[in-house]
């Protein structure tokens, strides 16, 4: 092998080194516990990834990051074995590169442009990514990042989720005071309620999340804006200066069919909630979960795959767990990654398949879905082939858990209390884009409360814009 | 940490606390509740705030132990605290001068009706307040009731106290000799409410209900506590906990109510099993 390798000229060698695979947990072995599933790159494995970028002067990929990562930059400290470096380069417009390395979709992004790509697998930029902040982090203290002299200003940030998190890092890094409020018990928005253990370990988001404590940021846990306390009170009497809200799409949507209000139907946030937030999958833990043998999820985005695969792990392997959704697989909207994860695991995918209705038992515990099979016809707004049902195609499938997985809208406790903030038909929030910038004077807002809901990385590229917006707005 | 100032049991297994809580003691209006967590391992317990004193900064919540979780919160001690207190939660209740207002209260539900009525009476309301429960060792809040009560009549189940019978049959008795009632609040055992609901449906007299729906966050996220009201799918959370009680879906809410009995079961039996070892 050695002798081979040596024969090949050097330049030509660099250029044919494969993208490294992901080191993953079998899938019958994964599929057991709540465990992470991609074990991470070695030492190894990074230096040899690493070598595959070709560190392009105009490096579409940092135009391709929401948050303008150094990628080329960090990429480069890597070849030179310097991990911490890597990590410290990407922090600086990015606190959460653990996180990000896990979930963020790198092949609409930084990888979708990457030069390496056009001719061969684009550099695997995420698990890179994701190998520096973990070396970073089990090596020691993470480096906690400069802060401005203190201005004096004080600045509510109100959710703590992906938009607030990089909200409140980049004003604490300006030497603004920096409250933030969060509803729930714990920081993190949807990556502690929402994204499950084994895709993100909670105890690496408290771990980056902890930095903004360390720089000074205020907790308020137990907070909801809109109804412990408005944002008009957090103006006029406590003395923000500015609000920051990324309050996020927290309302689950229901398919509003007959029967589905049957004990056994759960909105997806609900049963991820009981999982991740509450830790029901932990004997330890009190918070109930109940998952029958047979578990119907209905959606297909990157929550419907989290929900099935949580399922079969609560449920065990007499847990039959399957996906309804209406479209065909190349219209589903998880990502490549995580249906292939799915699959692996023993989710069976009934596509083109739309449910009709729930039928109950005597008690009204579920016990059946009616569906209707589909076809593709021309199509859509969205771009994607319209579903149609197929007439005298309805048919009955056994269920007794039925996991709703189609997408989250924003509440209304702050629109409702706010009368001066302009919002959609949809709900959000209606800002200047280049800005941030409500309706509200000092008032801005980024995330999925602005856009509906979007990706972690989106609501971070959010943060970031509305933070240099309320930076700004606190300097004149 | 918000710490218990103040405990006292109101009748078995019915504990009263004041919780240091300024944030919530401020906002507070009737009819809304808070989403407690006890420590670190427990589940999110939703309970209606019975009294607030925005300048001591504590609330007064109301707990009957009648589930694993309940029953650890009545276990608390004065001193102690619980890590976790969200709220005020939920729509406050919707005061005006109704005219005659009867309100029903059933076992610790009357817990969730005391507040109400005060609102109602300081609102102008005439407030005849049907206190219930199973028997009199059980019956609670009847000094309170009665002071925002222009009428206070007691019943229990066993007639050990008051009125032997129910709430509803008190009322359907004042409607059949003609009394004119303007509005109705009904606040007990799901059952209860129900009765309630079709004592007054045929009179047409405005009447709601307070739902304890099984929740998680109480902000509106998990959409556990759905709950049928006419042909609409409502959120006790943030539409309620309060809603038209002649068009709530009661059936629904009583299979919900039955859908976690195991796990429950389960849990207690473990409290049960580590108890008996202790004493062995």
């Amino acid at each position: 092998m050695a002798e081979k390798e040596r024969s090949r000229p050097p330049r030509k060698k660099k250029e044919r080194i494969p993208r490294q695979p992901m080191p993953v947990r079998p899938p019958e072995e994964r599929n057991q516990d709540f465990n992470e599933v991609a074990l991470g790159f070695t030492e190894e494995l990074a230096l040899t990834e690493a070598k595959r970028c070709l560190q392009c002067p105009k490096h579409p990929c940092v135009d391709g990051c929401p948050v303008s990562v150094d990628i080329t930059g960090f990429i480069h400290l890597v070849t030179e074995g310097d991990f911490i470096g890597a990590a410290q380069k990407i922090k600086e417009t990015n606190l959460l590169p653990a996180v990000c390395g896990r979930v963020c979709p790198q092949e609409e992004q930084c990888e979708q442009v990457c030069v390496v790509g056009k001719i061969d697998e684009p550099v695997a930029i995420g698990r890179l990514e994701r190998f520096v902040a973990d070396y970073e982090r089990e090596h020691g203290e993470a480096a906690i990042p400069e802060v401005a002299p203190k201005t004096g200003k004080r600045v509510a940030v109100v959710g703590s989720g992906p938009a607030g998190i990089t909200v409140a890092y980049e004003l604490l890094q300006a030497g603004h005071d920096v409250t933030i409020f969060e509803a729930l018990h714990a920081l993190g928005g949807v990556l502690v309620y929402g994204i499950p253990e084994f895709r993100l370990p909670k105890a690496i988001v408290k771990s980056e999340i902890d930095t903004l404590i360390k720089m000074g940021a205020e907790i308020k846990l137990n907070m909801l804006i809109g109804k412990t306390r408005t944002i008009d009170e957090l103006m006029e009497e406590d003395g923000y200066d500015a609000v920051f809200i990324g309050t996020g799409a927290g309302t689950p949507m229901f398919l509003n069919l007959p029967g589905e209000n049957l004990n056994g139907i759960s909105s997806a946030n609900e049963f991820l909630t009981r999982v991740n937030l509450m830790k029901a999958f932990r004997e330890d833990y009190v918070t109930p979960i109940k998952v029958g043998k047979k578990v119907a999820v209905i959606g297909a985005g990157n929550v419907a795959m989290d929900a099935a695969r949580s399922a079969k792990r609560v449920g065990g392997d007499d847990t039959d767990v399957f996906i309804i959704y209406r479209r065909a697989r190349d219209q589903m909207p998880a990502r490549e990654e995580e249906i292939h994860h799915a699959e692996e695991e023993g989710i069976i995918f009934n596509l083109l398949t739309n449910p009709v209705r729930f039928i109950g038992n005597e008690n009204n515990y579920v016990k059946q879905v009616e569906c209707i099979k589909m076809e593709l016809g021309e199509p859509d707004d969205s771009g994607r082939r319209r579903p149609i049902p197929i007439e005298g195609s309805e048919h009955i499938v056994d269920v007794d858990t039925v996991i709703v997985a189609l997408g989250t809208t924003p509440r209304k406790f702050i629109a409702e209390t706010t009368p001066e903030l302009e919002t959609s038909k949809w709900g959000t929030f209606i800002v200047d884009e280049e800005t941030g910038q409500t309706s509200k004077e000092g008032v801005f807002a980024g995330g999925d409360i602005v856009t509906g809901s979007a990706t972690v990385i989106k609501a971070m590229g959010a943060g970031r814009v509305a933070a240099k917006a309320i930076d700004e707005y606190l300097s004149e | 940490m918000y710490k218990i100032v103040k405990k006292e049991v109101l009748a078995p297994n019915i504990t009263r606390f004041s919780i240091e809580a300024p944030e919530v003691a401020r906002s507070r209006k009737p009819g809304q509740f808070v989403v407690i967590r006890a420590d670190e391992t427990s589940e999110r317990v939703p309970l209606t705030i019975v009294d607030s004193d925005p300048d001591q900064g504590t609330i007064d919540l109301i707990i009957q132990d009648a589930g694993f979780s309940t029953h650890c919160l009545s276990c608390y001690e004065e001193g102690e605290g619980f890590i976790d207190v969200l709220g005020p939660l939920g729509k406050p209740t919707h005061m005006e001068n109704f005219g005659t207002v009867v309100c029903v209260g059933g076992g610790v539900g009357t817990a969730v009706l005391y507040p109400i009525a005060k609102g109602l009476k300081e609102a102008g309301n005439t407030v005849i307040t049907i206190n219930g429960a199973r028997n009199k060792e059980l019956l609670i809040l009847e000094d309170e009731l009665g002071e925002v009560s222009d009428e206070l009549i007691i019943t229990t189940d066993d007639g050990s106290y008051g009125i032997k019978g129910f709430g509803s049959t008190v009322l359907q008795d004042m409607l059949d000799e003609g009394r004119q009632i303007d509005f109705v609040v009904a606040i007990g055992p799901t059952l209860m409410m129900k009765a309630v609901a079709e004592v007054t449906r045929p009179y047409e007299i405005p009447t709601i209900a307070s739902l304890n729906a099984i929740m998680i966050d109480g902000t509106g996220m998990c959409g556990g506590c759905r709950v049928t009201v006419g042909d609409e799918v409502k959120f006790a959370c943030v539409d309620g906990p309060e809603f038209d009680a002649h068009l709530v879906d009661f059936e629904e809410q009583i299979a919900k109510h039955h859908y976690y009995d195991d796990e429950q079961a389960c849990h207690m039996d473990k409290i049960v099993a580590e108890a008996e070892q202790e004493k062995s």
